[in-house]
Order: C-alpha cells, then sequence, then structure tokens
C-alpha cells in the first residue's frame, strides 16, 4: 500500500451525502441514478395525477374546461414540466441502457458521450415543452 | 413432498425481459401520442374524447397501461430491494406495489370503457 493511500481515512462508507458533496460520480453513474429516481416519481405521484386528468378531461365538457384551466396556474405547469423532464430522462436513458444491453456503446469514452447526450436531450425537450406551454 | 424453486434459474431474466418489451411498447406509444399532439388540430373536448373513443386508441392505451404496471412492477421491486433491508417493510411496501398497479390498471379501464 503506497502512503499517501494509507493517510485516507479508510473503509469509506457511502452514504447519500457523501454520493452528492464528497465523491465526483461519473456521468453514467447520474444518468443510472436519475433513471431509478425518475421512474420512482413517475410512478408516484405522476402516474395517478395523469390518470386524474385524463379521468377529468374525458368525462365532461365542464370537466376538460376545468383540467384546461387548472393546468394554466403555475404551480400545475411547474408540475408538468417536472413530468415532462422526468419522462424524457427516463426515456433518453432507457433507450441508451438498451443499447448497452446490446454491447453498443460500452467502452468508456462512448459510455461518457452518451451519458451527456441524454443530459442534454432530456433538458431540451423539457426546455422546449416549457416554451409550448408559456 | 413438493419442492418448490420459487428463485430460480431464469427467474430474474424473465423480469429483466420483460422490464425491455414494455419499454419498448411504452416508447411507441409515447412517440405515437406526441406526433398526434404535434400535428393534430388544436385540442377541443370534441377532438379529445373522439380520439379515446376510437377502437385503437382503447386498446393501445390499456396495452401502455398495463405495460407500465409490468415495467414499473420490476423497477419499484428492484428499489423496495436495494433499500428496503427489513423483510416486513419489504414485504408491506411490495404489497402497496401491487395494489397501486391494480389501482391504476382498473382505473385506466374504467377511464376507457365508460
Amino acid at each position: 500500500m503506497s502512503s499517501a493511500a494509507a493517510k485516507k481515512p479508510r473503509p469509506k462508507y457511502l452514504s447519500l451525502a457523501a454520493l452528492l458533496f464528497e465523491i465526483r460520480l461519473p456521468a453514467p453513474a447520474w444518468v443510472s441514478g436519475l433513471h431509478r429516481l425518475s421512474g420512482a416519481l413517475l410512478f408516484f405521484p405522476f402516474a395517478a395525477w395523469l390518470l386524474y386528468l385524463l379521468d377529468t378531461s374525458l368525462a365532461s365538457e365542464q370537466g376538460f374546461v376545468h383540467v384546461r384551466s387548472y393546468l394554466a396556474m403555475p404551480i400545475a405547469k411547474l408540475g408538468l414540466l417536472v413530468f415532462v423532464w422526468a419522462y424524457a430522462h427516463h426515456f433518453c436513458a432507457g433507450i441508451r441502457f438498451l443499447f448497452l444491453d446490446l454491447n453498443k456503446g460500452i467502452d468508456l469514452p462512448q459510455a461518457r458521450m452518451t451519458s451527456f447526450i441524454v443530459f442534454a436531450a432530456s433538458i431540451a425537450l423539457t426546455i422546449f415543452f416549457a416554451w409550448r406551454i408559456w | 413432498m413438493v419442492s418448490r424453486i420459487v428463485v430460480g434459474a431464469h427467474y430474474g431474466l424473465g423480469s429483466w425481459l420483460a422490464q425491455r418489451i414494455t419499454a419498448v411498447i411504452m416508447a411507441v406509444y409515447s412517440v405515437i401520442l406526441v406526433v398526434v399532439f404535434m400535428t393534430g388540430r388544436p385540442i377541443s373536448y370534441g377532438v379529445w374524447k373522439e380520439l379515446f373513443t376510437q377502437g385503437w386508441m382503447r386498446v393501445a392505451t390499456l396495452l401502455f397501461a398495463i405495460s407500465l404496471g409490468w415495467h414499473a412492477w420490476v423497477g419499484v421491486r428492484d428499489i423496495v430491494m436495494d433499500y428496503a433491508r427489513h423483510d416486513g417493510l419489504r414485504l408491506g411496501l411490495q404489497v402497496i406495489t401491487i395494489v397501486i398497479i391494480a389501482a391504476y390498471v382498473g382505473w385506466t379501464v374504467q377511464i376507457l370503457w365508460r
């Protein structure tokens, strides 16, 4: 063991705080972690929220008008934006994982590049959606 | 004597494959829906209602809901297995997940065939 390594306190425990503030995770790790987080958010609460919106908007014309005015509120638009980001990230990262399953893009430079493409694409889609609804 | 092997070979492989197949189904539906929104007429109540009255849209949406339920079961179960270390808590969370998925699919059927 080299002397430099020996000075560091070991073992190092991977707490959430350590992952966020001490350790620089590689880009693919962020894609993976955010894929999990966005998936959890899409399952709950977003799926329930969207089913409620679909239900109300299809039930009657009054319901449709209600949903339209409800979604015009800034807080509801913000919710939609978070949903769109989560959906876009989960979608793009998921397609990346499908290619990884087929052994495409598994070497480090490509894996890093496609990670940044996933971040860029999902953020771009979210910004485009924001521009459309505001 | 019956010996059951619940966790055997291919058990995880089936879930893994199901998650991928349902992902592709949902991706195709998502792209179709976005295209409908982008190229379609401005959405009034009549247009909206008519879209979800068509047979293909009802079947496609139901297929999406079932895919989502299956996909989410594999994904949420992975999350629960990773973080819920206590057996009782893990079982409870898995039961809640199944109940939520069943409720989502039932609600979707109710919305589509009213």
